[in-house]
């Protein structure tokens, strides 16, 4: 690289790391939803099968 | 049928479950052309072509610096676009898109600003000077990040998807000066290389050219497979209440399994 190695190669580390985290950030949030999605339809189901409305109504 | 006008198959795509699925069938093939786009042009920006008759091999950051600049600019009018399509006919998947370009502007302009600085130490002597070029670019980061800051701020996402797009579309202003800043300022800044009008007026070899193209080329493409990642991520959230979500989370509608028998 002419001399110029220790300013090339870490703007391509930036160019790299930058856009991984952009690439794989999204797809943590992703997993983080569907868990807590999937916890709160496991218990409406639960509490549907414990308590019928009727009951809670009256 | 206010929006009648509109070919049938927009309507079907702005519709969330639909774009869902067609996000996700895309995807994969915009990443996959991205990477193979990338390996050539860094290949030939990094092996093929010869050192510059100036700069010797500082030259080369051209090829990550100038496709991130250029995504920069494309990514925030894209981002205005949609913002405009979200507050004229408060269409949700359009809020959804300009939202979510913001984190990938975002990041595009930090590198342009970052590989720029790498590049700017061994040809000027400085990490940084307030030039117009350089002060621009770092003005257009900080309206992502305040477009990202005021969609953040509101409980209810689309008035704050409303908020931030009407910032975006205000901030618009800044991409004319950011483009033409290294011709209405004396800048220490290069001027263009690259003149996509006039071929002939370009002042780079082919050599250089072609390998900075493809990295344009696969920054495009990485742009718009992150782009439906993230929209769709954004939508499961949005939608989470509605049953298409449901079912593609809970595997089984809840109030099929739900009722006592």
């Amino acid at each position: 690289m002419g001399g110029y190695a220790i300013y090339v190669w870490p703007a391509y580390a930036v160019f790299f790391v930058v856009l991984a985290w952009d690439w794989f950030a999204p797809g943590l949030r992703r997993r983080r939803l569907t868990r807590e999605l999937r916890g709160k339809l496991a218990r409406e189901r639960t509490r549907n099968t414990r308590t019928p409305r009727a009951e809670v109504s009256t | 049928m206010s929006r009648s006008y509109l070919p049938h198959w927009i309507h079907w795509l702005g519709s969330p479950p639909n774009f869902y699925r067609f996000a996700g069938a895309l995807r994969p093939w915009l990443m996959a052309i991205a990477l193979i786009s990338a390996v050539v042009g860094l290949y030939g920006g990094l092996v093929l072509a010869p050192p510059d008759y100036q700069q010797g091999d500082a030259y080369r950051i051209i090829f990550i610096h100038v496709p991130s600049a250029w995504m920069s600019l494309f990514i925030y009018a894209t981002m205005a676009v949609a913002g405009l399509v979200a507050l004229v006919w408060r269409v949700k998947l359009a809020e959804v898109i300009a939202m979510e370009c913001a984190p990938i502007g975002a990041a595009f302009t930090l590198v342009t600003l970052v590989t720029g600085s790498l590049w700017g130490k061994p040809m000027w002597g400085t990490w940084w000077t307030w030039d117009a070029r350089l002060t621009s670019e770092l003005v257009l980061l900080f309206l992502y990040l305040g477009v990202i800051g005021l969609y953040n701020a509101f409980e209810d996402h689309r008035r704050g998807a409303r908020a931030a797009s009407l910032l975006a579309l205000v901030g618009i202003v800044n991409l004319p000066i950011v483009h033409y800043s290294v011709q209405w300022w004396n800048t220490l800044h290069q001027g263009t290389t690259v003149n996509f009008l006039d071929p002939a007026r370009s002042s780079i070899a082919p050599s250089m050219l072609w390998p900075l193209l493809v990295m344009a080329l696969a920054t495009h493409l990485y742009f718009f497979a992150s782009l439906l990642g993230r929209a769709r991520t954004s939508l499961l959230s949005l939608e989470s209440g509605k049953q298409w979500v449901r079912a593609l989370v809970g595997g089984q509608p809840a109030s099929t399994t739900g009722a006592p028998t």
